[in-house]
């Protein structure tokens, strides 16, 4: 349903009297299958909206090619707007609207009657249950309900596929939820979904498969738990702040025990992450005696040690050497 | 005939927001008026007119120049706005014309002008103004070529300096000089030569000139055809660099 490949842009920034080109998206490729929700995680800045601007016709490409619903984006980008709907990051409609005024216009814009607009409104409301408060200005809803109206507004033309940017940014959790059930809602519909999001959890439970975008560059895709399994093993996370005094150890201590731990042979590999390292071992209930061992051989006393299932922040760390949080 | 279509859906959605918030549009009256009263006693007797329906037949006219070059290049924030909101974003995506997303717009405070126009001339008859009906809607005709060009100004400057901070500025830095060598508080007749010379150059003078003559019941002068040609070119001109400004920025 959607194809890219080699899609890149760069912008020119102006910091002063020197121009430098900021490379934002560095040739990406990936397919989205029919009736997939595909998602787009990485950290802020990482290309994320870029790409996604791109797809959506609001960006030329510099380079690459992509094909969505069978439109080619870049020779004909009039036809790619028939197919698709998007869903922006910010909200898109005026304040002073009410909902279904900007049902109708949405409608109409795909080219529709007056009447068929008002037909697919009412559809979209039922659908979507904004019945409670469509027809009051915009600026009364609350969070939840504004992005419900803005994706209702987005597939209101039945689109073969949908953008959404960061769908949940800024709900809360019921909100969050709520929104999930629409966004698969619209897959077993047959919709194709390309959703961008920087929640890990968010990716885990509700994408299908997912693709990781990293400095422009995609790092990893797949489905969450073929990119678990790549991590293989446990992960082990030692915090090396003091349980009882809550005080921060001295970097030297961090240093010395993450290279102390990097060189036991059952350690695949060491990530530091503040005050705690997180170890990649093939079995935690062997690897955390020895752990204990050889930090205590050094004079180092952790104050916690947690081990879990790898998750898709591994992933992401094991990736891209930081944290989706940084 | 799509961007026909296109065009008036947009200009509709406007009009009916513009429409539900009648005070917003209730305040924009307050300053015409206010000059309307208590400018043409002025006017009056700095140019010795003998009647209050001669001194109107001067001053709506100018009127109606201030509020197409002001409230025209104000127009820019109402755009500014629609940007930041993402509602510009959001009418993108869909297979809308680009030129009618514009021109919608445009369309709708032409419309806003040309009410406030209205209202201030059914303010000065009111008050003694005399004025054929013909010739009143021909002066609207020429009203609405000059808030074609100064909402494509104001257009222009909000996507070349998207900053609320300095736009008001700009805007007023623009908007000032070309209204008074538009001559709208005192008719350039009574201007000193050179300032005749440079406002030669300015549309929007040739504008407030051309309706000024159909005021006085001089339609068939030169002066309006001749308005009328040179709003219109330089109108058009400024809408075409509008658009083309607007599809490259925002995309």
């Amino acid at each position: 349903m959607i194809e890219v490949s080699g899609l890149r842009k760069s912008y020119r920034s102006r910091r002063g009297r020197k121009a430098t080109t900021v490379d934002a998206v560095r040739g990406v490729d990936f397919s989205v299958q029919r009736a997939e929700i595909f998602g787009f995680l990485g950290p802020n800045g990482a290309g994320k909206s870029t790409t996604l601007r791109m797809l959506a016709t609001l960006l030329r490409p510099d380079g690459g090619d992509a094909t969505i619903a069978g439109a080619d984006l870049r020779r004909d980008p009039g036809q790619v707007r028939k197919r698709i709907g998007f869903v922006a990051q910010s909200s898109g409609t005026y304040n002073n609207s009410t909902g279904r005024r900007d049902l109708v216009l949405e409608a109409r814009m795909y080219g529709v009657s007056k009447s068929t607009a008002q037909t697919l409104a009412e559809a979209a409301i039922v659908a979507f249950q904004l019945e409670d408060f469509v027809d009051r200005q915009i600026k009364t809803y609350s969070g939840g309900q504004r992005r419900r109206l803005d994706v209702a507004l987005g597939v209101i033309h039945s689109p073969q596929v949908i953008f959404l940017d960061e769908p949940t940014a800024g709900l809360d959790p019921p909100s969050r939820a709520r929104m999930w059930r629409e966004v698969r809602r619209l897959r077993d519909k047959g919709m194709t979904i390309f959703l961008t999001t920087h929640y890990l959890d968010e990716a885990d439970t509700l994408c299908d498969r997912i693709s990781i975008i990293d400095a422009g560059l995609i790092v990893a895709e797949g489905t969450p738990s073929d990119l678990k399994r790549e991590i293989s093993g446990d992960v082990v996370v030692v915090d090396l702040a003091a349980a009882d005094t809550a005080g921060v150890p001295e970097p030297a201590t961090i240093l010395e025990a993450s290279k102390v731990l990097t060189e036991q042979p059952y350690v695949e590999s060491c990530e530091t992450i503040e005050h705690t390292l997180r170890l990649y071992v093939d079995s935690a209930a062997t690897a955390i005696p020895q752990i204990m061992r050889a930090l205590s051989g050094k004079g180092i006393e952790p104050g916690a040690i947690e081990t879990r299932r790898p998750s898709l922040d591994d992933v992401f760390l094991a990736k891209t050497g930081r944290t989706l949080d940084d | 005939m799509k961007h026909v279509r296109d065009t008036w859906l947009i200009f509709q959605y406007e009009v009916a927001l513009l429409v539900r918030n009648p005070a917003s549009v209730a305040i924009t009256l307050i300053q015409p008026i206010t000059y309307l009263l208590l400018f043409t006693p002025f006017l009056k007797s700095v140019m010795h007119v003998s009647t209050y329906s001669n001194a109107f037949q001067i001053y709506v006219p100018s009127l109606f120049a201030a509020m197409g070059v002001f409230n025209g290049m104000f127009a820019g924030f109402a755009l500014l706005a629609a940007i930041r909101q993402g509602v510009v974003t959001r009418h993108r995506v869909t297979p809308v014309s680009r030129v009618s997303l514009l021109l919608g717009r445009v369309l709708m405070h032409i419309l806003l002008i040309v009410f406030q126009a209205i209202v201030v001339t059914v303010a000065a008859i009111a008050l003694g103004l005399r004025v054929q009906p013909g010739n009143f809607l021909v002066a609207l005709v020429l009203l609405s070529l000059m808030s074609v060009l100064s909402v494509s100004i104001g257009y222009d400057l909000v996507l070349l300096v998207p900053n609320e901070g300095s736009l008001g500025t700009l805007i007023n830095s623009i908007a000032q000089p070309v209204s008074l060598l538009a001559g709208v508080l005192i008719p350039l007749s009574v201007a000193p030569l050179w300032v005749r010379d440079v406002a030669d150059w300015n549309p929007f003078a040739w504008g407030t000139n051309g309706m000024r003559a159909i005021f006085q019941g001089h339609i068939g002068t030169n002066v309006v055809w001749q308005a009328s040609l040179i709003m219109g070119s330089v109108a058009l001109v400024t809408l075409v660099f509008s658009s083309r400004l607007f599809s490259r920025e925002i995309a």
